[in-house]
């Protein structure tokens, strides 16, 4: 039963059939997804609700990226200025009178503090050192304003990030900080607006 | 004891919200201050997400082509390399068309799930090449599979049951990754990507040290990540083996000399088998019947097996996590709380509500495990009949489903060297 390659077998009649059956099934689904999210926002990227956010060290520990490409930012409209910060301070500090180096809360030393006059002070945060470890956050979201939080920073067009330094998240297809979140607080959120939360005093861009 | 009692006090004070009034109330600073401002600028894009599956498109159109029609096993090598330097290097590997299908599965369950057009699109785009053409997606555009075909050194053969065997283990991965997507407990191939570490240099130790180890085999054993895991590589398989082309070892007539007989590190050559079949195809009635008989105990028993393992699977998810601690914890089991179950308790969410969602997601867990592994089931007892109807072979063919189009049997062909216009002696390379 010798067959010449022109003709054409049982299997590829089967295989013409299956491919075809693949291709409707795939465009069933398509249909079906197009429908689903039509509404879709565009591309989205992994933002921290900082409201639901606990400053608990994961964002540090659990980034793909070393260091972490969470940053902790300031909201200097809430910020009180205080001498004695516990952003900056650690409680253990006691008091203002005996606020020293020792009791720096940062362990990166990314908190940079100036005077301002009378009893207040600036904190800035130095970006590029910080590795979102949220001691800082902790502190002050706990006992202090609440005008510490973290933020992932993305990658920035040079025009309009000023002096800061360029954001470093890869955008992974599941974030692995989220997967270690304790309080659910990585959202997705358009890439057009990535920062979405706090923006009170910010600059607009 | 003042500086304890302002300590105590600080620490029992409620988190601070922007919402609430400030305790410590901003000063004023006058006229001449000016508050410092910090940059809240959009995403900077590497490629736009449409280039991106552009570029996708792009490298799938080269790898058809010099596989199926240019056929040099020199020119897909580079192409390999490119892919690993692009999809891998550059573009830092997410998203990619393997994580993709979580993505899919993820917002068919939930139509609230984000699925960009440009996931979608990573998805099913290798999917369609496959019908068409065959695995070229696998050969040298997946960034994971190139990473291994080019550390790829001294491949060594694995008996053929051992690969089948092995074989089944992406249709287990592929059901944990999809039953863990549609049940909103997180991305599994994402998480245990053994290679996107190395590309963003950086991942946890653990995962770097599998991710090393299975590059180290990989210089032994052909793509082991693409045969014997990969969750993406089944679909592709399933749909090369409906595919319109296959890739051929040799461009016209195959002369069956023997010369492309283990050249190929993935497995996927036949070889012909007239000589031993005798005309006799239906030998393996005996042994048809028997899997016919099997087939349903197959789908049944691993559905029923995959559904007892649900429970336990389930606690993959965070939320069933979280009810599991918080149930530990209420019955004294545990002293030592956990970030989440704090966070929980300060909620205000009840237990019982609790408790109803990882009810819901354990029986979630429970249906799916009847679905995928009734499915697992019906792929091996398909796979079984395949194997015992005997089919005539009368040359040497690289198996639709299993050839990964990387060409190096092409080079061993005398008949592609009379096509070339060289001779076989002159430009032979492995």
């Amino acid at each position: 039963m010798a067959r010449t390659t022109n003709q054409v077998s049982r299997r590829d009649v089967l295989r013409a059939g299956g491919r075809g059956a693949a291709l409707a099934g795939l465009g069933v689904t398509g249909a079906v997804l197009v429908i689903q999210h039509r509404d879709a926002p565009g591309e989205l990227v992994w933002q921290i609700d900082p409201e639901k956010c606990t400053a608990c060290g994961n964002c540090e520990t659990h980034c793909v990226l070393t260091p972490s490409a969470v940053k902790c930012l300031h909201t200097h409209v809430m910020c009180g200025r205080c001498g004695f910060c516990f952003g900056y301070y650690d409680l253990r500090g006691g008091s203002e009178a005996h606020a020293g180096v020792e009791y720096q809360l940062c362990p990166t030393d990314a908190i940079r503090r100036e005077y301002l006059g009378g009893p207040y002070f600036e904190y800035l945060i130095e970006e590029a050192d910080c590795i979102a470890c949220g001691l800082c956050v902790k502190g002050c979201t706990g006992s202090g304003n609440g005008s510490l939080y973290l933020q992932v920073r993305h990658p920035m067009p040079a025009a309009l990030r000023g002096a800061t330094p360029d954001g470093t998240c890869v955008n992974c297809n599941q974030c692995a900080i989220a997967v270690a979140c304790p309080s659910d607080a990585f959202v997705r959120v358009p890439a057009s607006d990535p920062y979405p939360f706090r923006r009170l005093g910010g600059a607009a861009h | 004891m003042t500086a304890l009692a302002t300590l105590l006090a600080l620490a029992l004070l409620p988190a601070q919200s922007p919402q609430q009034p400030s305790r410590y109330p901003p000063p004023e600073l006058g006229p001449d201050y000016v508050e410092p401002a910090t940059a809240f600028p959009p995403l900077r894009d590497l490629v736009p997400p449409l280039l991106d599956v552009a570029i996708l498109v792009a490298a799938l159109a080269v790898a058809t082509w010099l596989g199926h029609r240019w056929r040099r096993r020199t020119a897909l090598w580079f192409l390999t390399l490119a892919s690993v330097a692009w999809f891998g290097f550059v573009r830092a590997g997410c998203v990619c068309p393997v994580g993709s299908l979580q993505n899919v599965a993820e917002a068919l369950a939930d139509s609230s799930a984000p699925l960009l057009p440009a996931t979608a699109l990573f998805f099913v785009v290798p999917l369609i090449t496959a019908l068409f053409y065959g695995r070229t997606f696998c050969g040298s555009v997946c960034p994971l599979g190139a990473v291994q075909e080019l550390v790829l050194v001294k491949p060594l053969s694995i008996p053929a049951p051992l690969a089948a065997g092995l074989a089944l283990l992406p249709l287990v991965y592929l059901h944990l990754a999809v039953l863990f997507a549609v049940t909103d407990s997180g991305f599994l191939i994402c998480r245990y990507d053994p290679f996107v570490g190395f590309f963003r240099m950086g991942a946890t130790v653990n995962i770097l040290v599998v991710g090393g180890a299975l590059l180290l085999i990989s210089a032994f054993v052909g793509r082991p990540y693409c045969r014997f895991l990969c969750p993406y590589g089944v679909l592709l398989g399933w749909a090369a083996k409906l595919s319109r082309r296959r890739i051929t070892i040799a461009p016209t007539a195959c002369t069956n000399c023997r010369l492309c007989e283990g050249t190929c590190p993935y497995g996927a050559i036949t070889e012909p088998n007239v000589a031993t079949l005798g005309g006799e195809r239906f030998r393996g009635r005996r042994t048809l019947a028997t899997v016919l008989l099997l087939a349903p105990l197959l789908v049944v028993g691993l559905g029923a097996a995959a559904a007892g393992l649900g429970p336990a699977l389930a606690r993959g998810n965070p939320r069933v996590a979280l009810a599991e601690q918080v149930a530990a914890e209420d019955a004294g089991l545990l002293r030592e709380t956990t970030d989440a179950s704090d966070v929980f308790r300060a909620s205000g969410e009840s237990v019982a509500s609790l408790n109803a969602k990882a009810d819901a997601l354990r029986s979630d867990f429970v249906l799916g495990g009847w679905i995928g592994g009734g499915l697992i089931g019906l792929v091996i007892a398909l796979r079984l009949i395949g194997l015992s109807v005997r089919r005539t072979r009368r040359d040497y063919q690289a198996d639709r489903e299993l050839c990964l189009a990387c060409g190096r049997c092409f080079e061993w062909c005398p008949v592609e060297h009379e096509r070339r216009g060289t001779t076989a002696e002159g430009s032979v390379r492995r």
